[in-house]
């Protein structure tokens, strides 16, 4: 196993009687990676996090964190773990920095340094004005800060969020995606959520999983690029006939959408755009509006969910699976 | 490890008005027994010179009142021992001590030890009532020893049943209440005993009054503090077990 994989995940199932929450889950995520966790709600992202953390023993399948087996030898596993629950475990009558420096300990930071560490994780997770504060008394975006500054106060290879934006107002969200963003660079980081435009904000692996099985594997860029072809529209003053666009280089498809708006396929591996606004000037289209369609993240997970909620679509449909 | 979770136990049971009022609570009514104990050994003083052999102030003050201690702590100790596991799984602290590195055992420990740390809070402050009659008279040190003993064992057997039914529940309510049902069951078990000829051994064995009383005479015997050790041995493994499990659910 190259050394810089911090988490190796194999195989993994997880039953609740005859319940199957998670079934086959695997993969792999490399140091300085942060690997968004999707699927819609029931998905089993919870229970697959849960394993991971060592919160729920696995029905079968491994798991490795740091190259450390995590049923063998937990106690050096997990030493290499911060988790943040979806609820996070705050001791609602200790003051932040009690706590903190509580979770520090167990986490096997020695004693000389808790005060350092302490110090550290408030200040990555803006928590200085309120270390002295009890912790029931703070609001649920500095409740949910704190319980990120538990996740990472023994600077852990590993860092595993479950829905850690959930609660918080806009400013705030924006502030733990980049507080996601900068642990990406030194540790690996899971970040399970239901946000799409999260994914894309601060991951760069995106795993989905729907009904406890992988659907989705890849870089971001592997899976967006492979989502489907890239159309594009564009909205003309003047429109002309469809068949005139349809007849340019690079063009196998226009389909009006009305107001003068095309919705343009593109031959395979052909970009017409460039051809496009030269014809729409010569010719005095009035070309005023030019876009690629990308495929997003959003498309791929309501088709996943759509396909899934109507099994009779033909198999043919743009969807994505292993890009990986 | 285990010292860290100890003192978070304590600490989180010393922030709460819990700890202090009954802490307030037993102390006052063990006081009042105690001057009544004391007021009963003035008036029969004078009797007491006539007899060859007498008890003495440990016999007729002390040991009634540890006696009386270990009722009013059988009431209160599920009030404090309720929440040590059942309020984190409500609260959903618990990932985070399932999460660290610490093993169950260690987590068991950990809490069972910081309960033991208030307890023994309890303990001194109990003891400084007898050891206020050595301002006026003499005690016999050996049977006060002999009596604490058996109530520091008695407190921690009480503990150790009081963490394992918190760790059945996520109601630190029905937590409380199953100790308290168990804890009585123990203390009058031995009374059925007679009964039937042959099982009253078995029921004066498990009988938690037994083993007490006769440390409280101030008879010292390996049998009765092993009787302990078994007891509490027992619950933390059953404790233990009961937290893996947890993660095993199906």
């Amino acid at each position: 196993m190259p050394s810089d994989v911090l988490i190796r995940v194999e195989n993994l199932h997880r039953y609740y009687g005859d319940l199957c929450a998670v079934r086959a889950l695997s993969f792999e995520l490399r140091k300085g990676e942060v690997l968004g966790f999707l699927g819609p709600n029931g998905a089993g992202k919870t229970t697959a996090m849960q394993v991971i953390s060592g919160n729920l023993a696995p029905s079968a399948g491994r798991v490795w964190i740091g190259g450390v087996d995590l049923l063998d030898e937990p106690r050096r596993a997990k030493a290499q773990l911060g988790y943040l629950p979806e609820q996070p475990p705050l001791y609602r009558e200790f003051t932040v920095d009690e706590y903190l420096a509580f979770c520090a300990r167990i986490h096997g930071v020695p004693r000389r340094d808790v005060v350092a560490a302490v110090a550290r994780a408030r200040a990555r997770c803006g928590l200085e004005a309120v270390g002295a504060r009890l912790i029931g008394n703070l609001s649920k975006g500095y409740q949910q800060r704190v319980g990120i500054a538990q996740a990472i106060i023994h600077t852990p290879a590993v860092v595993i969020l479950d829905e850690p934006t959930v609660g918080l107002d806009p400013i705030q969200i924006l502030e733990i995606r980049a507080l996601i963003r900068s642990l990406g660079e030194a540790h690996s980081v899971i970040v399970s959520t239901h946000i799409l435009p999260e994914v894309q904000a601060v991951c760069n692996r995106v795993l989905m999983i729907h009904r406890g099985e992988r659907v989705l594997y890849g870089s971001l860029e592997e899976v967006t690029r492979d989502a489907g072809e890239h159309g594009v529209t564009a909205a003309f003053r003047r429109p002309p006939p469809e068949e005139e666009i349809g007849a340019l280089p690079g063009v196998a498809g226009v389909e009006a959408l009305g107001d003068g708006r095309f919705r343009i396929r593109p031959a395979a591996g052909a970009d017409p755009r460039e051809a496009l606004v030269e014809h729409a000037v010569a010719r005095g289209w009035g070309l005023y509006e030019l876009a690629a369609e990308r495929a997003s993240l959003e498309r791929l997970f309501v088709e996943l969910a759509y396909r899934d909620a109507r099994p009779d679509m033909e198999a043919g449909d743009p969807v994505p699976t292993e890009a990986a | 490890m285990i010292r860290t979770l100890a003192l978070r136990e304590l600490r989180s049971l010393f922030l709460s008005p819990l700890a202090w009022a009954i802490l307030a609570v037993v102390v006052f009514l063990l006081a009042w027994l105690f001057l009544a104990q004391v007021e009963y050994f003035q008036r029969i003083q004078p009797q007491l010179v006539a007899i060859p052999n007498a008890p003495g102030l440990t016999a007729i003050v002390v040991a009634p009142m540890l006696g009386d201690a270990a009722i009013i702590l059988m009431l209160v100790t599920p009030l404090l021992t309720m929440r040590l596991i059942a309020d984190e799984r409500r609260n959903r602290t618990l990932p985070l001590l399932l999460s660290s590195p610490a093993s169950m055992t260690e987590i068991v420990l950990g809490k069972y030890l910081g309960l033991m740390l208030f307890f023994l809070v309890l303990l001194a402050l109990i003891a400084l009532m007898p050891l206020s009659l050595l301002m006026g008279g003499g005690l016999d040190f050996g049977t006060l020893a002999a009596g604490f003993l058996g109530l520091a064992l008695l407190l921690a057997a009480y503990g150790a049943a009081g963490l394992f039914m918190s760790a059945l529940t996520r109601q630190p309510t029905v937590a409380a209440i199953s100790t308290f049902g168990l804890l009585l069951l123990l203390w009058v078990i031995d009374w059925s005993g007679n009964a039937r000829p042959g099982m009253s051994g078995v029921f004066a064995y498990l009988s938690l009054l037994q083993h007490y009383s006769s440390l409280l005479k101030g008879m010292f015997d390996t049998k009765d503090v092993i009787y302990y050790l078994l007891f509490i041995l027992t619950f933390l493994v059953l404790s233990v077990r009961r937290l893996d499990a947890d993660r095993l659910q199906h």
